[in-house]
């Protein structure tokens, strides 16, 4: 019976793999968008700009007091009454970045707190300039706090990619649904579409918890 | 534009939105009660010496961690009336918000308890106390403390991850602004006004951590050099 029901599934194959592509394709994005505009925020909401940090801070908090899929019916639904069309792609996008910018945000600042003050006056009587003393002392250092919870991070944005879905973009968890509705074998079909995320997250966490180890015991030998 | 914002809508709607409050208040508190069942008997096993006891309880953990909340809640709902389990939506929702947040408190109680310095345990053996009277009265009220500020924060992360029962027909908070949404044409009236109440929930609970903070502040310091 089982058999009967694989080779069933196997017929939903292309279209998987195309919900497979789809996660994969919305993760990056939101990866290498998040992590980037999430580190300028960090950076700017550290500068000492007093206006800049409120503003910059109360945005993470509203996207961290509200719910993910809250946010996407946001963008992909009142976006649009505003006079701007996204299709269902574009404001997943948009929604996904946004929220990982925050996120990385919050990492990064607590990095940059973490590197000593005199490391920031050192710099300073060198005669460095703004953004080398960034670029050069604080950022590098502050790299060993920020690296195992933002890797930490990207692992939820793989799982939270997952609820774009909502708003119908096929991605693998949208394959699922599709496919439970016609094999109504929901542990089968939800299991293999689990073990899909499990093997990109898996190795993501491993590998937090390994630069969690490793950083974590070298902050306890070098004291400055 | 948004210049034919209803707010008048939205207060004929409130009804509705109060009762998805409430809802998605209840379903939290319950989940979170559940959550706090399933860690800790989790992070029980997973702290055991013997490997049988201990691996099923990590893999539990890691399975969780690596998997999204939405596909773990689609399992259990198409899932279960396959193996002839019929439940309501609410219990299913619950059912998974508690079995996803309890590998997350697992984590956190773990962690806790493995902060207490290993001097503490030693001068508990030193005293000639037993595992329990370790456990009791030396580790767990240290662990305690330590566990009640990422305990509120898997809190906060409940309570939005409940936002995701709206999926499988849970009538909560979010999908009051679904139905508003949806029957008068007013997205935005429906999701703003959700947003609010959520974030309503948001400052509470981050009120009540700062609160908990505070207080757990005024005891003595943990034991560290």
């Amino acid at each position: 019976m089982i058999w009967q029901q694989l080779e069933s599934l196997y017929g939903s194959y292309p279209l998987a793999l195309r919900g497979l592509g789809m996660t994969a394709l919305l993760s990056l994005i939101a990866l290498a968008g998040g992590t980037l505009i999430g580190f300028g925020l960090g950076i700017l909401r550290t500068a000492g700009n007093r206006v800049l940090a409120g503003i910059i801070g109360g945005w993470v908090d509203l996207i961290r007091g509200t719910p993910f899929l809250v946010q996407i019916f946001i963008v992909f639904f009142i976006l649009p009454e505003l006079g701007l069309e996204l299709d269902a792609f574009s404001a997943g996008i948009v929604a996904l970045v946004n929220l990982n910018a925050c996120f990385i945000c919050e990492i990064v600042v607590a990095g940059i707190d973490s590197v000593p003050k005199g490391q920031v006056e050192a710099a300073l009587a060198s005669g460095l300039a703004r953004w080398q003393r960034m670029r050069l002392v604080v950022l590098p250092q502050a790299m060993r706090v920020v690296l195992p919870p933002l890797v930490g991070q990207y692992v939820l944005l793989v799982k939270d990619s997952s609820v774009v879905s909502a708003i119908g973009l096929t991605d693998l968890t949208r394959v699922g649904w599709l496919v439970v509705q016609r094999v109504p074998n929901g542990l089968l079909v939800f299991f293999l579409v689990g073990v899909g995320y499990f093997i990109v997250c898996y190795p993501l966490i491993l590998l937090a918890r390994r630069l969690e180890a490793r950083l974590g015991a070298g902050q306890g030998e070098v004291q400055l | 534009m948004l210049e034919n914002f209803s707010f008048r809508t939205i207060g004929e709607y409130l009804p509705l939105f109060g009762q998805g409050l409430v809802t998605t208040v209840w379903l939290s508190v319950v989940s979170f009660a559940g959550a706090l069942l399933v860690g800790i008997v989790l992070c029980a096993l997973n702290l055991q010496r013997s490997r049988p006891l201990r691996a099923p309880a990590k893999a539990y953990i890691d399975i969780i961690r690596s998997t999204p909340l939405l596909v773990q809640l689609y399992f259990l709902y198409f899932g279960l009336p396959r193996l002839g389990i019929i439940l309501p939506e609410f219990v299913v929702g619950v059912l998974a918000l508690s079995l996803n947040s309890g590998a997350y408190v697992a984590e956190i109680v773990r962690a806790g308890i493995l902060s207490i310095p290993r001097g503490q345990v030693e001068a508990a053996i030193a005293s000639g106390m037993t595992y329990r009277q370790r456990m009791r009265l030396v580790i767990l009220p240290q662990a305690f403390k330590v566990t009640i500020p990422p305990l509120l924060s898997q809190a906060i992360v409940l309570v939005k991850d409940s936002a995701l029962l709206s999926l499988i027909s849970v009538a909560e908070l979010t999908r009051a602004g679904q139905l508003l949404a949806s029957d008068r044409f007013m997205p935005a009236e429906g999701f703003l006004t959700v947003a609010a109440f959520y974030l309503l929930l948001y400052y509470c609970l981050k009120g009540v951590a700062a609160l908990s903070g505070r207080w757990l502040g005024l005891r003595p310091a943990r034991g560290r050099a």
